[in-house]
């Protein structure tokens, strides 16, 4: 057990020691992982600030209501008030035909009501949904259709499907680039310690002779791939970070400009533990694929 | 300890380096190989660590038939051999001393008790003085007793030296010499392959003179 430790604290030494004798090559691979890391990461955090931004510019959600012409203003505030009691409604506010006019008249229409014989305008009511996902304002509609009183219902939930949609695209995207950027990861990974391999292939040699299992013989190098890949992600996330500092400000701008403040999100410590566990795991793999690889092509000439 | 019947060893191109040879080595003995370049003796030392796997014919160290070994099993039937390089094949990025650790840190040694096992070997080949230098700043004779000190560390039953004592000046060739002597009395099992006829007028033991691939007696 003791040995066992020993064997591992040493491979970890011996796969730190590139870091010391080429900082400036192992930083620049460094910054390469990441930027491979930075970029999914990057489109990820941005999405979700968007996402937020979204929901607090986010107009509300209405029901409109429009009532049969042959249903009289008391009738119709006394059914706004029923279904102001409703569980699945948070407001209902009753527009009577002339207030619906005089609307029209203070946009600036008026010369067109003007032109009218008679208002045309039924009584109207706007229900705020408890709930404004589309799936429950769609139910809430279907109910209302079924009121006697009711003579058309519309439902503007189009804007909300659209960013759905929207974020659905965003989110595959962040998913294809950390695919493609995985694999560019754990490629960088594989080629950094080929050159490694080959450059103490005179070790690896006298380790065969006189020896040393493959076993032993890999263990750094797996170490190094890991240790590259996690140095890489903390890399990427500090590129993040350097961006979001660059882009707060303009940010800021456009927020006051709406007067209103946001403060845009980094990574969450959890979200920032699965982005430096997998770029650790994409390096040892890699590390382990070129490993396996050039290894064997070692032997054959030793 | 060492039986080697009928080997042929045919390199890819055709070359036989070896050709029907039988030879065996019994336990303590002190062999020396003879012949000139390209007669075989490193080819027959490669056999006998397994680092080449013989065409045909058996090459059977302590039991085991080395051609037939499983890949698996190679390491640690090579750390029963203590092995002695004409050149060296030192490591020039760490210390006298890490070099000699080199083989108990892969047989799982670490410690106290490995330190203290290095530190042996170094002060048996006169090296304990420099635990702390680079091999590069060796002159070529400390050189090659660092070499032996790394292939005696971990305490083999046998010793393969090709050409130990080649490109070293007499003075220093006698010192080689005279330790692995040193090691033979204590019943460790040397083969040495070398050209130096004078050497072995005056240390005795055995001699296994190559032509050719093959035996002359």
């Amino acid at each position: 057990m003791k040995a066992w430790l020993g064997h591992h604290l040493h491979s970890l030494k011996t796969a730190l020691h590139p870091f010391r004798d080429a900082p400036l090559a192992t930083l620049f691979t460094a910054l390469v992982i990441g930027v491979a890391v930075a970029l999914p990461v990057g489109l990820y955090v941005l999405l979700g600030n968007l996402e937020r931004a979204a929901g607090g510019v986010k107009p509300d959600a209405e029901v409109t209501l429009f009532l049969k012409s042959g249903i009289g203003e008391p009738q119709g505030r006394e059914l706004a008030s029923r279904l102001g009691r409703d569980a699945d409604v948070a407001d209902v506010r009753f527009i009577s035909r002339t207030e619906g006019i005089d609307k029209l008249e203070a946009l600036g229409l008026a010369d067109i009501t003007a032109g009218l014989p008679e208002n045309p305008l039924p009584h109207t009511l706007v229900l705020k949904p408890r709930e404004e996902n589309p799936q429950a304002m769609e139910a809430l509609a279907t109910r209302l259709r079924g009121l006697p009183e009711s003579d058309r219902v519309l439902l503007d939930t189009d804007w909300v499907k659209r960013l759905a949609a929207l974020m659905d695209l965003g989110q595959d995207l962040v998913f294809m680039l950390s695919a493609v950027l995985g694999l560019a990861l754990a490629a960088i990974t594989a080629n950094t310690i080929r050159l490694q391999i080959y450059a103490r292939r005179d070790e690896i040699e006298v380790a065969r002779l006189i020896g040393a299992t493959d076993r032993f013989i890999r263990r750094p190098f797996l170490y190094f791939g890991g240790l590259q890949g996690l140095v890489g992600g903390l890399a990427g996330w500090a590129l993040v970070l350097l961006g979001l500092a660059l882009i707060e400000g303009s940010v800021q701008k456009v927020a006051t400009a709406y007067g209103a403040s946001f403060p845009l999100h980094g990574l969450g410590p959890l979200e920032l533990t699965v982005v430096l566990t997998l770029s650790m795991i994409l390096g040892w793999l890699g590390a382990f694929f070129a490993v396996g690889q050039t290894l064997r092509k070692l032997e054959s000439t030793l | 300890m060492i039986e080697i019947s009928d080997v042929t060893k045919r390199y890819p191109g055709g070359h036989e380096a070896l050709c029907s040879l039988s030879l065996a080595i019994g336990q303590g003995e002190l062999v020396f190989l003879t012949g000139h370049s390209g007669a075989g003796k490193s080819t027959l030392l490669k056999l006998i660590a397994a680092i080449e796997r013989p065409t045909s014919g058996h090459v059977i160290v302590k039991g085991q038939n080395v051609g037939r070994m499983r890949r698996a099993a190679l390491p640690f039937f090579r750390r029963n051999i203590g092995l002695i390089f004409q050149d060296h094949k030192l490591l020039y990025d760490r210390s006298v001393f890490d070099n000699v650790l080199l083989p108990l840190h892969i047989q799982g040694l670490t410690g106290s008790g490995a330190f203290k096992r290095v530190r042996a070997a170094l002060d048996k080949v006169g090296l304990l003085k420099k635990e702390r230098a680079r091999p590069i700043t060796l002159s070529g004779g400390e050189q090659q007793r660092l070499c032996i000190a790394r292939a005696i560390v971990s305490r083999p039953a046998l010793v393969l030296a090709d050409e130990p004592t080649a490109n070293l000046d007499e003075a220093y060739a006698r010192d080689i010499m005279d330790m692995f002597r040193a090691f033979n009395e204590v019943g460790v099992t040397l083969l040495i392959s070398t050209h130096d006829h004078d050497l072995i007028r005056r240390y005795g033991g055995r001699n296994v003179q190559l032509a050719h691939g093959r035996l002359m007696t």
